[in-house]
């Protein structure tokens, strides 16, 4: 009976083209409007690596300005660490594992005279950043905790650097100048991309992923000028770099991996002694208010997902609305126009289950087709935010299997609650009331 | 009007179908009063004037590498050349762009101490060539001379003693003042270095075109011993795009050092403010399409409608119904749903805008929207219910004899 009553659909729908048109054009344009914006939403606010983003939390610890909070809204702590503080918590080593890191950039003189000396972004880091995030490596490796301390001049290259200096080549082993220094090649990543960049969403959450990766503590002994978001509440005692390093700017960003409930009691404990004993020496003015945040917690604190994305989303939904309340009166006005029909069939037998049935697939099939149709606009759709913004939402564009599915999944639930009450009056026509007119 | 009574009793007797329009108008109205107003706000925001001369100013960036490159003679030659150059109005140092997106702000109060609130201000380290390359007009004090302008260090955290402020910063600092008083008066930056005020300038934004304190800004009279830096160069207007090549080549020719970063200042207004014309766009073409699905539903409802009541129409005729009659009778009756539709609508347009409001970063609607908006929709519905309406007039009074 099912294949039947497909069949039907279609024939009804052929029977009436523009009525049919307007509905699934309709579907499509609700549907489409909101997978574009669903996509955008769901990518912004998508979880960069889940098998870890519960054992990864990022470290705040207040030591900001007595006289005003660092953020007076939400009374947070500051987003980002001192140098002296990013350290000490470093070195205690208290958690499972933990890393530290910084914005930075120089410049890469490659021993090809070919090509021309280019800016790169660095990324300082320590050694557990790769293994915590899980990074993919083409060749080679990151590096242990031993380079750090002994501050040994090595560099991870991304895929996209390696291609350029050493043409994709394995170059793990040989050398690069940056920042007027030699460092030795010790991995090269493959394609990285996480989205968000949860890692760093101070400097842009969506941001590409750094040059090159480069031991943390060399920022001190090579003098690595401070990329991304410096804030200060107050300035440095002295001129110079050191003076910079030892004041309250903060510039630096902290993660540790805590496997458990306790870990994390721990090591909120850790930071809470380590707070005293700083405000014994004479630092972190304010009130106690130290954090730890898994890596949604964080997302969701630092507001990753764009309000326009969000208020795009809401109307997408009210547009939606209209759309599938627009799709009702078209199939109520389509319904009752086949009057004669159903009450012809219901004469010669069919029930009123069976007429509901057969509606019910009529209606389903026009959300169907509105859901293809609309998932070809959503792609147009993402398509335009892609031109209309730029760079910054190359990630945030590809549909994949998942919303596929879920567009037509919305798209078939919503006509058949649209198709719920036409047909229930289809379902209630006096068979003989009708063949009477005829 | 005589016709109210039946036309609103036979709306009754088909209430979904009027439901279901009022109910769909609403909705659009909701949304489209709220876009209107959205794209209204963002315009505004993004046609705001940044104080230089935009059509005829970029930047571009020099980065010198290697121990022996020697930052404050390349700075001092570069700066050189460049003002040589025919066509250049004059060109600076600058730490940070206006409205680029990126650049460093302070706080300064009027009086010492920590325990003293300041004001967010954005920085803007220039010598004494800054106010003609920005195109600034000195309102009052006086610009800074050559003497003044002091070499920053890479680190340094210390600050000049004197300082050029926007009208709308001495304003914030000193609100009982008119601004010309101001200067001479003593302002204290990082809590406690005194900073006198030499000038006022018209306006100058500061480089995030969201920040509150937007109007913001100080000149601080120095230039940057640093290896990373960059110049803002204004022209005659007409001769930037070429000047552009010219300054590139000029600066490339020092191999010791990158040369990148070189924009107009036309292509960081139109970079800052992308979101902003992206969503204008995108809610134009919402308005647009939710118009259109609205009213071509309205057609359909009311075509099938006319349809079903061919043989009354026709029994009217008739009984001496002129055509002018029945169109009235479908316009009134359209009025009437989209009345209704339009009391809800406005109903759900200030709901949708305080969940805006409450949620994001939008300001409360302005009444006279919701009015417009209950206009516009009202006749958006007569429009689209005019065709069907012209269609029922054809229906001959004949029709009425035809079967019983």
């Amino acid at each position: 009976m099912f294949g039947y009553y497909v069949k039907l659909a279609f024939k009804s729908i052929k029977k009436n083209p523009l009525l049919s048109f307007l509905m699934v054009f309709a579907i499509a344009l609700g549907i489409g409007a909101s997978m574009t914006t669903i996509t955008v939403n769901y990518l912004m606010s998508a979880n960069p690596i889940p098998d870890k983003s519960e054992q990864l939390f990022y470290v705040q610890v207040d030591s900001w300005d007595p006289h005003n909070a660092f953020n007076d809204e939400s009374g947070d702590p500051p987003n980002q660490l001192t140098w002296t503080d990013a350290n000490n918590l470093f070195d205690a080593q208290k958690a499972v594992k933990q890393v530290l890191m910084a914005k930075s950039g120089g410049i890469v003189v490659p021993e090809d005279k070919n090509i021309n000396p280019f800016e790169v972004q660095i990324r300082l880091s320590t050694a557990d950043f790769f293994p915590m995030f899980d990074t993919p490596f083409l060749f080679g490796s990151g590096w242990d905790m031993a380079v750090d301390s002994k501050l040994e001049q090595v560099v991870v290259l991304t895929k996209k650097i390696n291609d350029k200096i050493f043409g994709g080549e394995n170059s793990v082993g040989r050398n690069i100048t940056l920042a007027g220094q030699n460092f030795k090649v010790v991995g090269v990543l493959d394609s990285w991309e996480p989205v968000p960049k949860f890692y760093d969403v101070n400097n842009g959450a969506f941001d590409e992923v750094e040059d090159v990766f480069v031991p943390f503590k060399l920022k001190e002994t090579l003098e690595l000028p401070s990329w991304g978001n410096v804030n200060c509440w107050k300035s440095p005692d002295s001129e110079g770099f050191k003076a910079f390093l030892r004041s309250e700017c903060i510039n630096f960003q902290m993660w540790v991996q805590l496997d458990n409930q306790e870990q994390q009691s721990d090591y909120l404990m850790f930071l809470d002694n380590y707070v005293s004993e700083q405000k014994s020496l004479g630092r972190f003015p304010r009130p106690m208010n130290n954090k730890v945040s898994d890596v949604m917690t964080w997302m969701e604190n630092q507001q990753v997902v764009e309000d326009d994305a969000k208020m795009m989303m809401w109307m997408s939904f009210m547009f939606l609305i209209v759309c599938l309340l627009n799709t009702v009166g078209l199939l109520l006005a389509k319904f009752i126009g086949k009057s004669s029909e159903i009450g012809l069939r219901r004469a010669i037998g069919a029930s009123k289950g069976q007429v509901f049935q057969q509606h019910i697939i009529e209606s389903a099939t026009i959300g169907l087709l509105g859901g293809i149709a609309g998932l070809l606009l959503a792609l147009l759709g993402l398509k335009g935010i892609e031109s209309l913004y730029g760079d910054f939402v190359k990630n945030l564009i590809s549909l994949d299997f998942t919303m596929a599915a879920t567009g037509l999944l919305i798209a078939l639930l919503s006509s058949v609650l649209a198709g719920l009450y036409p047909t229930w009056r289809a379902c209630n026509i006096q068979p003989a009331t009708q063949l009477k007119s005829q | 009007m005589l016709e109210l009574g039946p036309i609103f009793r036979a709306l009754l007797r088909n209430k979904i179908g009027a439901i279901l329009i009022a109910v769909q108008i609403a909705f659009t109205m909701a949304i489209i009063v709220n876009a209107v107003f959205i794209i209204y706000d963002r315009s505004q925001q993004t046609k705001r004037p940044s104080g230089i001369d935009e059509a005829n100013t970029f930047f571009i960036s020099s980065s010198g590498f290697g121990d022996d490159f020697d930052i404050k003679g390349t700075i001092t030659q570069d700066l050189e050349a460049i003002r040589a150059l025919p066509g250049v109005i004059d060109a600076i140092q600058i730490n940070a762009i206006p409205i680029s997106g990126s650049g460093s702000s302070m706080g300064l109060q009027t009086k010492p101490g920590a325990e003293h609130d300041g004001t967010g201000v954005a920085v803007y380290m220039v010598d004494e060539h800054g106010i003609k390359a920005l195109d600034l007009e000195l309102i009052a004090g006086e610009n800074f001379a050559k003497s003044d302008i002091r070499w920053r260090g890479p680190a340094g955290s210390k600050w000049p003693a004197k300082v050029i402020v926007t009208e709308a910063m001495a304003k914030r600092l000193f609100p009982d003042l008119s601004y010309s008083e101001a200067v001479g008066k003593t302002v204290y930056i990082n809590d406690v270095e005194p900073m006198i005020i030499t000038g006022i300038i018209d306006k100058l934004q500061a480089p995030w075109v969201g920040w509150d304190n937007l109007d913001n800004a100080m000149l601080s009279p120095e230039k940057m011993e640093f290896q990373s830096t960059r110049y803002l160069i204004r022209t005659v207007p007409g001769m930037r795009d070429q000047l552009m090549k010219t300054v590139e080549e000029l600066l490339a020719e020092n191999k010791s050092r990158v040369v990148d970063g070189m924009r107009s200042i036309d292509y960081v207004r139109e970079r800052s403010y992308r979101g902003n014309t992206a969503m204008i766009k995108i809610l134009t073409t919402v308005i647009v399409t939710l118009t259109i699905v609205t009213s071509l539903g309205i057609v359909g409802l009311a075509s099938f409608s006319v349809n079903r009541r061919k043989k009354q129409i026709g029994i009217r005729r008739a009984l001496g119904a002129t055509k002018a009659d029945i169109l009235s009778y479908f316009m009134v009756e359209n009025f009437l749903i989209s009345a209704s539709g339009v009391v809800l609508g406005a109903v759900l347009t200030v709901a949708l805008n305080m969940l805006l409001v409450s949620a994001l970063s939008i300001p409360p609607l302005d009444w006279f929207y919701i009015l417009a908006g209950m206009l516009v929709l009202c006749l958006v519905g007569q429009a689209a219910v005019f065709g069907p309406a012209k269609k029922a007039t054809e229906i001959a009074p004949a029709t009425a004899t035809r079967t019983v």
